[in-house]
Formats: C-alpha cells, sequence, structure tokens
C-alpha cells in the first residue's frame, strides 16, 4: 500500500458515495438529523485534496495527516471516529517499512478496535459497526487460513452487505437513532450504508487491480 | 428553502463573524479554528466553562459566554458537533491554570469530540455531561436522554460558582446536580432546514405536532394533531413530572424555551397555561425563565424545563450575569 494507493481509492470512494448521496441523505433524514452525507462528503473532498500534501510523506507521517484533516474538517461523529480510524492506522508498528496484505489486516483490525471504544459501539446496535466489526473479523480470521486475497476481498464484500443490511431490523441503542426507539426500526443506518460503499469500493479496486 | 444566507461555505463563518462585530464589548470570536471567548481574560484560579456544540442553538452556546456564565464556547458546523482542534485551542486560550469544566449536551458527536478534545489537553479538565430530554426514555443499555435546554441552567448555575473561585471539582457537583434536578420536554409545530441540506429535516403536516422533539428537528415520541395550548403544556407537564417528581410545596424554575419560530407572545401564553398546571399540583415556581434560548433554526416551538431548586441553585441563579443573550444583576 502507498499514498498513492489511499488518494487512488479515496477519488473512486467519492464517484461511489456521490452516486448513491440521495439514499444516504435520505436514510439519515428518516431515522438521524440529515448531515450524515454532507460529513462524508466533505470528509472525503478534505482526503483527495490533502494528495499533494501526503504524496511524498512517509505512511505514518500521510495517516496522521488525513486523521487531523478528517478530525477537524468533519466534526460530528463521523469527523471523530474516522479521525480516530486513521490516527490508530498511523500508529501501526512499522508501517513504513511497507505494507502488505498482513499488514493492511493487522492494522485495518486494531483501527476498527479504536473506533469500537471510541463509540462505545458494538455489533447489534445500528450503527457502522455492524459493517466495520464483521469486516475487521472476516479480514483476519480468512487471512489466517490458506485463501487468495482476491477470495478474501469478495467475502469482505458479502459480509459488508449482510452487515450493512442488518441494521435495518435492528433497533438503535448508539447515535442519534437511538433516540428514536422503535421508530427507527425497518431503516437501514446511514452510517453502516455509507461504510459498505466505502468498504466495497476499496475491495473491488484492490480485486480489479 | 428561504435563508438569509450566500453561500453554505460561508454561512457559519459570517455569522460568527457578526456576532463578533455586534457584542465586542463582551466576546471574542477566534477563526481556524473558531472559538468565542470572553473579551476579557479569565481571572487567575478560576475555573474556565468550555461548552460547545453545532451552530443552530443560538443563542446558545456563543451567546452565553460572558461574566457569570461560560469563558469560552466552541461552535460547530450547523448541527454538528465542534473538532477537538476547538476545544484544545479554547482551552489553552482560558485555562487559568485552575483546570476547565467542559459542558456537554448528550449527543454521540459532542461526547466523542469533547472526549478526544480533553485527551488532547495537558491541564486539567473535568465534564458535566447533561441530559434533561424526559421525551425519549433512558435505558440500562442506551446512550439515555439527550442533553437540551437545561444546559442553559447548567452554565448560568455553575457559570456563578466559578466565578466564586470554586474547585474544579466542586464546579462539576454542582453542575451534575442541576442536570439531575431538571427535566424537558419539546414539541414542534414545524420543521427546521439546515443550510447545507436546502430541506427540511423532517416531514409534519401542517396540522401535525412532533410530541418530544430534540434540538436538531430528531423525532421524539409521536406525531399528534394540533390541539388547544393548554392540552398540549399539560401533557408536556406530565412527562416531566413523572420523571422530576418534585415534592409537595417544593420550589421550582419554570424555563420556557423557544425553538427560534414561535413567537414570545405564545411562549408567554405557555407560560401562563404552565403556571395554572404547576399551582394545581401544590407545587411553587419561583424562578423564571422565558426566551429563545435553545434554538433549533426557524423551528416553530418550543421546550418547557422544569427544575428543583435549593438554596444553592437560587443563589448562583439570582447572581448577577452579562453575556449577549442574559444579563441581570450588572
Amino acid at each position: 500500500m502507498s499514498t498513492k494507493f489511499l488518494i487512488d481509492n479515496a477519488k473512486l470512494i467519492e464517484l461511489s458515495i456521490n452516486e448513491n448521496a440521495e439514499e444516504i441523505e435520505k436514510l439519515d433524514q428518516e431515522i438521524g438529523d440529515g448531515d450524515h452525507i454532507f460529513n462524508v462528503q466533505r470528509g472525503i473532498k478534505l482526503v483527495i485534496d490533502l494528495e499533494p500534501t501526503i504524496k511524498n510523506l512517509p505512511m505514518s507521517k500521510a495517516l496522521n495527516t488525513i486523521a487531523m484533516k478528517v478530525l477537524s474538517g468533519i466534526g460530528g461523529s463521523s469527523g471523530a471516529l474516522f479521525g480516530t480510524l486513521f490516527m490508530t492506522l498511523a500508529k501501526g508498528k512499522d508501517i513504513d517499512n511497507g505494507i502488505d496484505f498482513n499488514k493492511t489486516v493487522e492494522i485495518f483490525y486494531d483501527a476498527v478496535q479504536a473506533v469500537k471504544m471510541r463509540g462505545k459501539a458494538d455489533i447489534g446496535e445500528k450503527t457502522m459497526m455492524d459493517v466495520l466489526i464483521p469486516v475487521a473479523n472476516t479480514l483476519k480470521d480468512l487471512n489466517q487460513k490458506e485463501i487468495s486475497m482476491e477470495t478474501i476481498l469478495s467475502k469482505v464484500i458479502e459480509v459488508a452487505e449482510e452487515g450493512m443490511l442488518s441494521t435495518k431490523e435492528l433497533i438503535a441503542t448508539k447515535g442519534r437513532a437511538s433516540f428514536l426507539g422503535e421508530r427507527a426500526k425497518g431503516h437501514i443506518d446511514p452510517g453502516a450504508r455509507s461504510s459498505q460503499i466505502m468498504i466495497t469500493t476499496v475491495c473491488e479496486s484492490v480485486i480489479n487491480s | 428553502m428561504k435563508k438569509f444566507m450566500n453561500n453554505a461555505d460561508d454561512f457559519l463563518n459570517e455569522s460568527l463573524q457578526g456576532f463578533k462585530m455586534a457584542h465586542s464589548d463582551i466576546v471574542n470570536v477566534h477563526f481556524d479554528p473558531s472559538f468565542i471567548t470572553r473579551s476579557a481574560k479569565t481571572k487567575e484560579g478560576k475555573v474556565s466553562l468550555i461548552s460547545g456544540g453545532g451552530s443552530g442553538h443560538e443563542p446558545m452556546h456563543g451567546g452565553l459566554v460572558g461574566f457569570g456564565m461560560l469563558d469560552a464556547a466552541c461552535p460547530g458546523y450547523v448541527f454538528s458537533a465542534p473538532t477537538p482542534d476547538q476545544m484544545v485551542a479554547a482551552s489553552e486560550a482560558v485555562d487559568s491554570g485552575a483546570g476547565v469544566l467542559f459542558i456537554v449536551k448528550n449527543y454521540s458527536g459532542d461526547i466523542m469530540n469533547f472526549e478526544m478534545g480533553s485527551e488532547m489537553l495537558t491541564g486539567k479538565s473535568a465534564t458535566v455531561l447533561t441530559n434533561d430530554d424526559v421525551a425519549v426514555e433512558d435505558s440500562s443499555f442506551t446512550t439515555g436522554r439527550r442533553g437540551v435546554a437545561a444546559t442553559v441552567l447548567v452554565e448560568k448555575i455553575v457559570g456563578s460558582l466559578a466565578e466564586t473561585g470554586a474547585s474544579l471539582e466542586e464546579c462539576k457537583v454542582l453542575g451534575d446536580k442541576v442536570n439531575k434536578n431538571s427535566g424537558t420536554m419539546g414539541v414542534a409545530f414545524s420543521s427546521c432546514t439546515v443550510p447545507a441540506a436546502g430541506k427540511p429535516t423532517f416531514d409534519l403536516q401542517l396540522d401535525e405536532i412532533e410530541f418530544g422533539v430534540g434540538i436538531h428537528g430528531e423525532p421524539g415520541r409521536r406525531k399528534d394533531k394540533i390541539k388547544p395550548s393548554k392540552e398540549i403544556t399539560d401533557e408536556m407537564l406530565e412527562a416531566i413530572m413523572e420523571d422530576l417528581k418534585p415534592n409537595n410545596n417544593e420550589e421550582l424554575l419554570l424555563f420556557v424555551n423557544g425553538m427560534g419560530g414561535t413567537p414570545l407572545l405564545e411562549l408567554y401564553l405557555i407560560f401562563d397555561n404552565a403556571m395554572k398546571y404547576i399551582e394545581s399540583r401544590n407545587l411553587k415556581v419561583s424562578k423564571s425563565l422565558v426566551g429563545n434560548y435553545c434554538t433549533s433554526l426557524e423551528m416553530q416551538g418550543a421546550s418547557i424545563t422544569l427544575t428543583k431548586l435549593d438554596g444553592e441553585i437560587v443563589k448562583h441563579w439570582d447572581s448577577p450575569v452579562h453575556t449577549a443573550a442574559m444579563r441581570w444583576g450588572m
């Protein structure tokens, strides 16, 4: 993985998020306060705009620059959660000496644990953790077996979709939707949907490259 | 959408610039990152009170910066939590060495960002988390109730205590007490429109009201048909009483708060209706506040807050305050 990989994927994510922007906004207006899509779009744009700044930086510095930008530039829960994600990725051991798939799996797993702590949310609470936790676990589990990277990533795409869809029947206990109680049932969580889109985009781009 | 706005990106900064110029005797507004401080420096040994949250709730919190209340406020984008760099910059600007007390409304984004901010601070800090909204039930595993209008009361009362040179711990204890003694219930008659979104946050028919609405237009308990004010007020107070369970003859502060789009004429009418309800329950309102303090942009609607009083709370409620939005005793 390189800083070019980060920016290239941010650009791909921007395209797929924009394609689904109306759906995400509508989901958030049903069970949240309607700001999620703007936070996500603003965050992606901020990361893409960092291209000249981070292009030649070592990975740890590049990821930390992204973390600080996302943290201060997005605001809301998304800023804190994605800021925590990138900040933890940046702290990954030896990442300036190159990141292979094993390393990616390892630092992503740790980053998801940190996000889980920050948001104090676990699986089953109708949040983006319903996507991120199963994805991190699947990556870690399958990577320990003799399975090709392409097969693992295809499985991750499936797991992300299942996780996203599972939020539909959940009652939220975390995040804005939790203030709705039963009324949020029947709606997919917007954060789970946007995370699933991001994960799927990155997995597909790696599979196709 | 019709708003006084040039473009959504400059919306907040232009408003903050205006606020800065209009109240230069009381506040100073700093940019990149944005935070509001008193124009006078925090005196040595005084605990600094810092609050913040998404914009769109004005005058909370920037309008509550000044003598007897906040030392600083961190405004986020409209309905979006401020970011840790704002909290760090504000703390560094106002902390006189006695520590920083963050007053945070119970919303997950606010909590996470204030938490990260306080982790990045080198000085000592504590947090009072407000969760006065009785509309949505607390349960063993939820993130709990929302922090709404009683936050204004916490800021006034703890702000007064801090001026006396009380310790960080004492300020936190009083803040927690005021929050615990308070209950709020809100009702919306119309939605509000976030500038960047351009369309109303939720749908409400012309004859519908949202009972238990949050301060961002998040739905509450249920949608009802519009009915006489007396009935709405009774139901709001019923919900608060169920939660607060005041004793007979207990003295209360009654706070009727406008959401932004409801005229004072109606807020005072609510006050009248609420007084009748409270008196019929053998309770006494000895302190009051009516006005738009914790708003939701242009939303039509109001909230009622009741706070159980004791000598300490009354003393710090009555003490002088001089902010853009609240001023008495000086």
